[in-house]
């Protein structure tokens, strides 16, 4: 469907991921990634643009190569990442200078998907037992990584309003666990002990690295349109995740003024990870799912992937990987004439 | 790159283009290598579930509520020495609105009725309840491993029409249990309705159900509102099991009898799933409802010689 796709966030994590997966599929002649940095994974055929982080060079990129989809995977759903400000300037001018670069007069862009988070539902007493997409949270916002999301989803709403002809697809992503991927929850499962609030046991929803790229994959080759929520199927609570992976849990105050502080940052707990951890999140999935998505793990599954990795990484010393990368290997793989037919490389 | 940052250090870092990647900051909560990636296909085979609990998506157990039956039940059938007329008014499939007067410090209600028609019919009933109860710590956790689930709209709709299921709530809300022991059983305000409307977008009956006996089980003497708000509780109750029983009180009700009487089902004759309904016929139903039950109560306190005995 898609010939020509800009990835943005070329040098993150998903980024990265995003353009190997798109490079092996023969029908898209010519990929863009777009980064603020060296990217960390060598590319078998995408060109990468270097860019500062809110993209204002974004316009002349699209004009100049046509590209048709944009692929918007750097949105930082993480606040123990970046700094606060540094946050604002991707996600919201990052997605607006991409948004008025789609949207300029004469623009070929066709499609764009916008990796977002579950984080913009908020996690709070009053919430319902599951969000569906178009359900307004119940909180006000509170952290700063939720306002940012919030504010370029509303940008994203806004665009796709005044442009009816481009095709917009927003993903809220559940909270990721997977081979590779590391975030603030996987750091806390991988050790001995791993913070709780006392009194919590809040219900979780997970999702496997590999579903975010698939779900990514899924929307951009489909052409799909829409907003989706993405998650495992299943929830867990959070004792639960702690046991499959064979952490201690270890009760934290939940009332504010005996908060110990210190204690928290020991624990790497980003405020909205606090939140999470005493009422949980539940999305309702079947919109995503109708569109014909079906995921390689559930909830627990993921856990469980995550947790496997780690220990072999743990163990070995190495990153767990079916596959490691050896350029010199993988281009003889793609290139050689030695090889014979479609064979898995 | 003039890009305007706070000017801390990590952030004129992560902005230096020249940065190598693994200088940056943020690096640590990334993996350095990224192994080409080989999009596995949804294969159709079964995907594999290592859940080790059998916590469900509304936070019940079905173990935690199989200790809680057997702690209840001798409350329920000794200590209140529960009676039902009119059981076979809920139905044994589809989803179905239970609403009930609510009395009582500490309501013994809610768990009668759920442990009531469990026992009695075999359905477990979700009982619903205000969302203060999921910022309680332990409370609210044993809530919802016991089947509480907090009182939203979207909750109801997803348990009556998605999930065919019985659902329980007092219109009156705090209202109800706040009262003092003078104004009982004199139903308060229903809400605003809010159990009509869901029933309605439902497509469910509603079920009145009159209980008799709340009031006595834990009458409120007289309440600390000062120190209601200090705490951040709806009400601060002082009862007469606290000043009887001192500590004991918190948990102990008195044995009042359980009389409970199923009305005949509100079918609403509407179509569901519409997005708004009219005010005015959810209002006046609500109030008739809320009249019925008065009736109701009225009319077993009639027939009601003791208290404690019935």
């Amino acid at each position: 469907m898609s010939s020509r796709v800009l990835v943005t966030g070329a040098d993150t994590f998903w980024g990265g991921r995003m353009i190997q997966a798109l490079e092996n599929d023969p029908s898209i002649d010519v990929i863009l990634g777009i980064g603020t940095r060296a990217p960390l994974v060598p590319f078998e055929r995408a060109e990468f643009v270097r860019s500062d982080q809110n993209y204002s060079i974004l316009n002349r990129i699209v004009k100049a190569t046509q590209v048709d989809t944009i692929l918007h995977t750097f949105m930082i759903t993480n606040s123990g990442t970046v700094p606060r400000r540094a946050m604002h300037e991707i996600n919201v001018i990052g997605t607006m200078n991409l948004l008025a670069a789609a949207g300029a007069a004469g623009s070929s862009v066709r499609h764009i998907v916008v990796k977002s988070s579950t984080l913009v539902y908020g996690s709070a007493a009053s919430d319902p037992n599951t969000f569906q997409e178009d359900t307004v949270r119940t909180s006000a916002v509170k952290h700063s990584v939720e306002r940012a999301l919030v504010e370029a989803e509303g940008l994203v709403r806004d665009f796709s309003e005044d442009n009816p002809a481009t095709k917009v697809t927003v993903l809220r992503f559940a909270n990721v666990l997977g081979t590779h991927l590391t975030t603030p929850i996987s750091r806390n499962l991988a050790r001995p002990v791993c913070p709780a609030m006392f009194g919590f046991d809040p219900l979780l929803q997970f999702l496997e690295e590999d579903d975010v790229v698939r779900a990514l994959l899924h929307v951009t080759r489909g052409g799909i349109q829409g907003l989706y929520n993405v998650a495992g199927d299943g929830r867990l609570p959070w004792s639960e995740v702690a046991s499959i992976c064979g952490t201690r849990l270890v009760p934290l105050s939940p009332w504010s003024p005996l908060k110990i502080r210190p204690l928290a940052r020991l624990f790497d707990l980003p405020p909205e990870l606090e939140d999470l951890l005493r009422y949980g999140r539940g999305v309702d999935t079947r919109r995503f799912a109708s569109t014909g998505f079906t995921y390689t793990s559930t909830s627990a599954g993921a856990v469980r992937k995550f947790i496997r990795a780690q220990r072999l990484r743990r163990q070995s010393g190495r990153t767990p990987a079916s596959y490691t990368y050896e350029h010199d290997v993988e281009l003889f793989f793609r290139h050689s004439p030695s090889i014979v037919g479609t064979g898995e490389a | 790159m003039a890009v305007a940052l706070g000017g801390s250090r990590p952030a004129a870092r992560y902005d230096d283009p020249m940065a190598s990647g693994r200088q940056v900051v943020g690096e640590k909560n990334r993996t350095t290598a990224i192994v080409p990636l080989r999009v596995t296909n949804a294969d159709t085979e079964e995907i594999e579930d290592p859940r080790l609990s059998d916590v469900d998506e509304w936070g019940r157990s079905e173990r935690t509520r199989a200790l809680a039956r057997a702690i209840y039940e001798p409350l329920y059938s000794r200590w209140f020495r529960t009676e039902w007329e009119g059981l076979e008014k809920i139905p044994d499939a589809g989803g179905a609105l239970l609403v009930a007067n609510h009395a009582g410090a500490i309501p013994s209600d809610a768990p009668v009725i759920m442990h009531g028609i469990e026992k009695e019919l075999g359905r477990p009933v979700y009982g619903m309840a205000d969302y203060f109860f999921r910022s309680v710590p332990v409370v609210g956790t044993l809530w919802a491993r016991a089947g509480g689930v907090s009182a939203r709209p979207a909750n109801a709709y997803r348990l009556l029409k998605e999930q065919d299921q019985l659902a329980l709530v007092f219109p009156e809300g705090t209202k109800g249990p706040s009262k003092s022991y003078t104004d009982r059983y004199q139903l308060r305000r229903f809400g605003r309705g809010g159990f009509v409307e869901i029933a309605m977008r439902a497509g469910v009956p509603v079920i009145p159900i009159a209980v008799v006996g709340s009031e006595e089980a834990m009458p409120i003497v007289f309440r600390l509102p000062t120190l209601a708000k200090a705490l951040g509780v709806p009400y601060f109750p002082v009862t007469a099991n606290l000043l009887a029983l001192g500590p004991l009180g918190v948990v102990m009700p008195f044995p009042a009898k359980f009389k409970l009487r199923v009305l005949d089902p509100v079918h609403f004759n509407v179509p569901p799933d519409q997005d708004r309904y009219s005010k005015s016929r959810i209002m006046e139903e609500s109030e008739r409802i809320r009249t019925q039950l008065q009736e109701a109560v009225y009319d077993m306190l009639r027939d009601r010689r003791s208290v404690w005995f019935g």
